[in-house]
């Protein structure tokens, strides 16, 4: 009985925070469209978020091209379909894999690092302090971050893609004698349009629930480090999970104008 | 210190009420600061001092009561006119709330940012209240390469520089050693008498009040339980007053 009590406020807890959530989001749409526009800070995360998941994205994008086209050879080649090969890794990649991996990465590395930074603003009053020097703390902070996180993570998802089918053609140069030339003419031969716009799309959205995520948590950071400790590492996971939804939705509406 | 002005009251609070849940913090707390006036409101920890400055600046909504800055009552204000009127009031936070991904210069120039003064007259204002902190030295040094004394002069100087006509102060001592607490002090009067501020001090520490106040508050059980001088209330026979000079 106690526990079905928990389980049943746990579950209320966890609708509150979605209207909440909700409610957050309503308020960067009326923000981002009133003045004054915070254009410098804008940029400056804009370079922030780019910069510093750079190097990130590109490894494990080079890693993930290159482990899925050493673990789909074998299985390829036992039906004699190993020319295949280039146009099945760009398509998961281009349409699925590389999406969902690189933004699960910056998830952890962007919306962890909101989430932690603004609590820790809120935590030392540094909020308060803004907000009493005559700034909407929520424009300057939260507005640029949501909107940084949306425009950057599709050009760290083309950016990822792209050392993926990098990583891929390696593979395919080292193992079976293929050109890059060669492998990038298949590539470029299987990958549609149809495959990249709902990519390009979805990816858009995955940035902005990081942002948004992050940006939340961090905004209403319970006092003391604990709470800067929990903003970030539920900022993650509530990312990680919207993330997969979105994935979801994506796909679902995907089929209906593309016919996948 | 300047000279006080008691016919102009810069702010006023009339029976301010507020609570979290079942816990009434203020209750009917209300007091004036008057023109060139420093003004100490003393109470234990949890007494409701850090809840009423909230209240003055608008970071905390009050349940009841009246909050009249400058002649112009906050909850009657749009956004954009607090915002305004948050220009008029200097505030230095406890623990400095200095922004810690911006150097001394930027934050400095970030309550200016959207005033309509060109990048010769910014420089010039940091430059100014850097001086008057005795910090010129610092301004390109990041936060957390200053002391603490340090980080508390910065957030002076940031909260002086819209040249506001109230400055209010939470614990501006607490934290620190007596000799840097002192040299705060000390600063803090010569700021007043260098912009003529009116000073309204949030403080436990009974040597910041002996040294700096005009007037004092006991803010004890959310009511302005005691009112006067320093000598006055020093002075007093009531057990509750008297618990704060022992």
């Amino acid at each position: 009985m106690k526990n079905s009590v928990q389980i049943l406020g746990n579950f209320k807890l966890f609708f509150i925070e979605i209207g909440e959530l909700s409610y957050f989001a309503k308020r960067f749409f009326i923000e981002v469209f009133s003045t004054p526009f915070e254009f410098k800070e804008l940029l400056r995360q804009c370079y922030n978020m780019a910069n510093k998941s750079l190097v990130l994205v590109g490894v494990t994008g080079f890693i993930l091209g290159l482990v899925f086209t050493l673990q789909s050879r074998p299985t390829l080649a036992q039906f004699g379909a190993v020319s295949w090969m280039p146009s099945m890794v760009s398509i998961s990649i281009v349409r699925e894999i590389g999406p969902v991996i690189i933004a699960l990465i910056c998830t952890g590395k962007i919306s962890s690092g909101i989430g932690a930074e603004l609590g820790s603003m809120r935590v030392t009053e540094q909020i308060d302090a803004m907000e009493v020097s005559g700034t909407n703390p929520f424009k300057y902070l939260v507005v640029t971050r949501i909107l940084a996180a949306t425009l950057m993570l599709p050009l760290l998802i083309i950016f990822g893609d792209v050392i993926a089918l990098f990583g891929s053609a390696l593979v395919e140069n080292l193992k079976g004698s293929v050109s890059f030339l060669l492998y990038f003419n298949k590539v470029f031969d299987a990958i549609k349009f149809s495959d990249i716009i709902p990519a390009t799309v979805k990816s858009f959205f995955f940035g902005f629930a990081i942002g948004l995520v992050g940006c939340f948590k961090g905004f209403y950071c319970k006092k003391g480090t604990v709470g800067v400790g929990e903003a970030s590492n539920s900022a993650v996971v509530y990312t990680s999970m919207l993330l997969f939804i979105i994935d979801f939705i994506a796909v679902f509406i995907s089929d209906i104008f593309f016919e996948i | 210190m300047g000279t006080i002005n008691k016919k102009t009251s810069v702010l006023k609070i009339q029976n301010l009420k507020k609570s979290f849940g079942n816990n009434a913090v203020l209750n009917g707390f209300s007091m004036e600061l008057f023109e060139g006036e420093n003004l100490v409101i003393m109470g234990k920890s949890g007494s409701g001092k850090s809840v009423m400055i909230k209240c003055l600046v608008g970071l905390l909504i009050p349940d009841e009561g009246s909050i009249e800055i400058s002649g112009k009552t906050i909850s009657e204000l749009s956004q954009k006119e607090m915002n305004l009127l948050r220009t008029e009031i200097g505030f230095l936070f406890q623990g400095s709330a200095l922004y810690d991904s911006m150097t001394v210069r930027e934050n400095l120039e970030f309550p200016l940012r959207k005033s309509n003064l060109n990048l010769t007259e910014i420089e010039k204002l940091v430059n100014e209240v850097l001086e008057s902190v005795g910090l010129l030295n610092t301004i390109n040094l990041m936060p957390e390469e200053l002391s603490g004394g340090m980080k508390r002069r910065i957030a002076l100087a940031r909260a002086i520089i819209m040249k506001p006509k109230i400055i209010i102060f939470d614990e501006p001592t607490t934290g620190l050693d007596p000799i840097t607490a002192k040299e705060i002090l000390e600063l803090m009067k010569n700021i007043q008498n260098q912009y003529h501020t009116s000073s309204l001090i949030i403080t436990h520490d009974i040597d910041c009040a002996r040294v700096i106040s005009n007037r004092m508050i006991l803010l004890i059980d959310g009511i302005n339980y005691a009112e006067g001088t320093f000598k006055e209330l020093s002075s007093s026979t009531d057990k509750k007053i008297q618990a704060f000079f022992k």
